[in-house]
């Protein structure tokens, strides 16, 4: 800051602020093209209130978490296949536990939970570091077990939750959908304290450059293995989201959404190579893609078409990205 | 830290160090001491082991066998991070700044004082924006901010490992500066450089490695260049050619002759024509001209517009305005494929950037054989294999990691860089500090081989640091200054004193023409 300016670093000295708008350019963008769709929905269709909102996030809810759990992988330079089953293991066993619980009940045993589907991502990620065997083949594997075993505690849909809990996660606070409070409180409990802490910068480094950041003297393997941890503890949250808005267990509940919180967190502008993103983006990207998916729904369009138009929105927003990234570098 | 009178103990005591990897020994046994208050240099040939024994001493690498005692006590490190408390800190080879993060949390990452980093900035006259993304800035400076971060660790010992080759020549008198202030304070420094000059300048003894073992200790006395050359060469390589020392005042070179002709010859064809180059920002209308037969040099300070320069001729980027023409017909690249079609090429300042890490070197060099216009079909093994065996055999490159590039030594890769071209052939060869971390031994090989190119009718554009380079291999050399050609000079008349000043922007003078 004091001295001659640096080399080659002359003459481009941008504004704080603005360098982070440019910085977060894609956030914005994703942010920005969910605000415009709702207002779109909200010309074309006035009726909307506060109920479509809630039912918008009721409906994100599961997929917001999911994405969140792989953006905590992908940001240190792995990807979770294991997320979908994860999920449903979740579900499973929280709706077979609270089935005669009370309110008070549930939320300890979902915290417990929470904890134990931390602790095996923990495992995951050890496994991982230690065996260097490739993370993509190393979820995959404990996707089948996660999956196995959910469906071996409930090979039949069963279980309940309380209806406290229940609206706990899928009704609303005031006049917010207590949906999104769940967001926020876990980004603000569970992602902020590590994402501002030095184990979050390890983990960000170790996305951006792994040998680089091992040659700085972080900790890579415990850097990873707590991404994973990270993404357990969210995958427990929204195996609880799919228990709260179907109030029951389903071992299959979880399993779509493995792929589509991969395309969440590539949507909401988090590198696959890792070390670059954030978490509102994918947040943003999954409440997108549910609204997507209401709106064709909503048009009438075929279900199993409009997956197809799922996938090509996913491929022309990055495509789009991606040329102007190549544009801006080529200026 | 507080400092005690210094013991009759050195500092940092190696003993039979080794390391393998599969087949390939990295280090037979190399043994090593360095004094409190000494700049010690560690010198060897590519590949001779100098970067393994370093990552050994900073826990990066666990060695096979040896040991490692600072002042006296034996040391072991699990991990990089555990070396800074036994009071080692290391600038590695490749920049360990983590590209997605800014400065500060560069910083942040490995626990370093940014009060004392940016002291030590300051004391090199540098100062950075602690916002700004590391990807973001360019080579040098990132070499300073990896040094300026060691430092500000204040180990005992601070290993420099080969931090000059990226650097211009007014940062590498900075850093001795401050490499002379900390020797003054009592504590040391492991210095790796490919130049002889510098180890002449700056150390007091040196260790020489030749194939994973040391040869020799020497005190840098006023003869030792010949010396040095003669044990890192080994006594096969140590012909009279290899002896004659490098720099200005050279003696008579074989080139003498080649260089002369062209200088009388300007009815060679011209090859590269460049008309009003302009990049916002960095170039403000560059024109050039090279014949075939010509190396015409590029000498600049840092940052003055050589980067975009080359990158606007090479088609890794588009000039604002200007005209490029290769043999007489316009050339407006959009990529490199572009410009290498019509034979212009470029040996990139970043061999990481330009090299495929995880492949073989065979693979390496035959890369650019793939890109032929209208090539179907199977790959021609044989006449791929015959290519690529030339161009390691003219480059003499140590092939003994060659199954993957990213395990061959630093200079090693960067041979590769150079050798894929000699395979594929060309018209112009663009080359961005060719000789970056290459030994002595083979660093003439690669000014005979510019030599020799020209000498075939190539053209070569040649940018290099190292400013004593420029008389040795250039027929004439312009000088860069804020994004303009300032001053176009023959090679003979262009000394280092004369080129430091001229790139300094001093004794400015329109371009001609
Ligand atoms: N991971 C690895 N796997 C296999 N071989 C390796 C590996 N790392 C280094 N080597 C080999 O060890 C030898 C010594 O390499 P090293 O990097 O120490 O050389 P150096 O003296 O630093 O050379 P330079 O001056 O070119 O940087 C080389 O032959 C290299 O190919
Ligand atoms: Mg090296």
């Amino acid at each position: 800051m004091t001295g001659p300016p640096a080399p080659g670093a002359a003459g481009r000295r941008p504004i704080a602020a603005l360098r982070a708008v440019r910085r977060s350019a894609w956030t914005v963008a994703i942010v920005g093209l969910l605000g415009a769709l709702l207002a779109v929905e909200k010309l074309v269709h006035p009726t909307l209130n506060v109920f479509d909102m809630q039912s918008l996030v009721d409906g994100a809810l599961p997929l917001c978490l999911a994405a969140m759990a792989q953006t905590a992988v992908v940001l240190s330079g792995g990807i979770d296949l294991s997320v979908g089953p994860m999920m449903s293991l979740v579900n499973v066993v929280s709706a077979l536990l609270m089935t005669h619980a009370t309110n008070g009940q549930a939320v300890l045993i979902a915290l417990g939970l929470m904890a134990v589907a931390a602790a095996a991502g923990a495992l995951t990620g050890a496994v991982i570091v230690a065996t260097g065997v490739p993370d993509i083949i190393v979820t995959l594997a404990t996707g089948f077990v996660w999956g196995g075993l959910a469906l071996h505690i409930m090979p039949i849909p069963g279980g309940a939750a309380p209806a406290g809990f229940a609206a706990l996660m899928t009704g609303e606070l005031g006049s917010v959908p207590s949906g999104l409070v769940v967001i926020l409180a876990a980004l603000a409990i569970l992602w902020e304290p590590v994402h501002r802490s030095p184990a979050g910068l390890a983990l960000y480094a170790v996305g951006s450059n792994r040998a680089a950041a091992y040659l700085s003297g972080v900790a890579v393997g415990r850097a990873r293995v707590t991404a994973y941890a990270m993404g357990g503890a969210f995958a427990a949250l929204g195996g609880f989201a799919l228990t709260a808005s179907t109030t029951n267990g389903n071992a299959a509940a979880g399993t779509s959404y493995t792929l589509t919180s991969v395309a969440a967190t590539v949507l909401g502008g988090v590198s696959l190579a890792g070390g670059r993103g954030g978490m509102i983006g994918p947040v943003a990207a999954a409440l997108l893609l549910t609204l997507i998916n209401t709106l064709l729904t909503f048009e009438g369009v075929d279900p199993n078409f409009s997956l197809v138009v799922q996938g090509a929105i996913v491929v022309l927003v990055v495509m789009v990205a991606g040329l102007v990234l190549v544009r801006r570098r080529g200026a | 830290m507080g400092r005690h009178p210094m013991p009759a103990v050195n500092l940092l005591e190696v003993r039979g160090v080794s390391k393998r990897y599969g087949a390939v020994v990295a280090l037979r046994s190399a043994s090593l001491t360095v004094a409190a208050g000494e700049v010690h240099a560690l010198l060897g040939a590519n590949g001779a082991g100098k970067s393994t024994l370093v990552k050994i001493l900073t826990g990066v690498i666990r060695p096979d066998a040896g040991t490692i005692e600072m002042s006296g006590r034996p040391v072991r490190f699990a991990s990089p991070a555990s070396a800074p408390r036994a009071g080692l800190a290391a600038v590695f080879q490749d920049p360990s700044l983590v590209p997605d993060l800014t400065v500060r949390q560069n910083l942040r990452l490995t626990g370093a004082d940014p009060a004392g980093v940016r002291r030590w900035l300051a004391a090199m006259d540098l100062g950075v924006d602690e916002d700004d993304l590391a990807g973001d800035l360019p080579l040098p400076l990132l070499r300073i901010l990896d040094l300026a971060r060691a430092l500000a660790r204040e180990p005992r010992l601070l290993i420099l490992d080969e931090i000059t080759a990226a650097l211009p020549a007014d940062l590498v008198e900075r850093v001795f500066h401050v490499i002379r202030r900390w020797r003054a304070q009592g504590r040391s420094v492991l210095f790796i450089s490919h130049r002889l000059v510098e180890v002449r300048t700056i150390c007091d003894r040196a260790t020489v490695l030749r194939d994973g073992a040391d040869v020799g200790t020497l005190v840098l006395a006023e003869r030792a260049e010949q010396q040095i050359v003669a044990l890192m060469l080994g006594p096969m390589a140590a012909s009279p050619e290899a002896l004659r020392p490098a720099g200005p005042g050279a003696g008579t070179r074989p080139d003498a002759a080649v260089r002369d002709r062209a200088g009388g010859a300007s009815a060679a064809p011209l090859l590269l024509e460049a008309r009003g180059l302009a990049v916002s920002g960095a170039l403000r209308g560059v024109s050039l001209s090279l014949r075939a037969g010509e190396i015409v040099g590029v000498a600049a300070l840092e940052g003055q517009g050589q980067d975009a320069l080359f990158d606007c001729l090479a088609g890794n980027r588009r000039a604002d305005a200007g005209e490029i023409r290769v043999a007489g017909r316009t050339l407006a690249p959009r990529t490199p494929y572009d410009a290498i079609r019509a034979g212009v090429v470029l040996v990139p300042a970043d061999r990481v950037h330009a090299l495929l890490p995880q492949r073989s070197v065979r693979e390496n060099i035959a890369l650019p054989l793939y890109n032929r216009a209208a090539r179907w079909g199977p790959i021609d093994l044989r006449d791929e294999g015959a290519r690529a065996g030339a161009a390691i055999a003219r480059l003499a490159i140590d092939t003994r990691a060659q199954r993957q590039v990213r395990r061959m030594s630093g200079g090693n890769q960067q041979k590769v860089v150079v050798a894929r071209w000699l395979a594929a052939g060309f018209r112009v060869m663009l080359c961005f500090d060719p000789t970056r971390g290459i030994d002595v031994g083979t660093k003439r090989q690669i000014h005979r081989l510019l030599r020799d190119l020209a000498a075939a009718g190539a053209a070569v554009l040649l940018f290099t640091s190292e400013l004593p380079e420029i008389p040795l291999v250039c027929d004439r050399v312009l000088a860069l200054y804020e994004g303009r050609v300032v001053r176009e000079l023959p090679a003979r008349a262009a000394d280092e004193a004369t080129l430091l000043r001229v790139v300094h922007g001093l004794a400015r003078e329109e371009p001609p023409g």
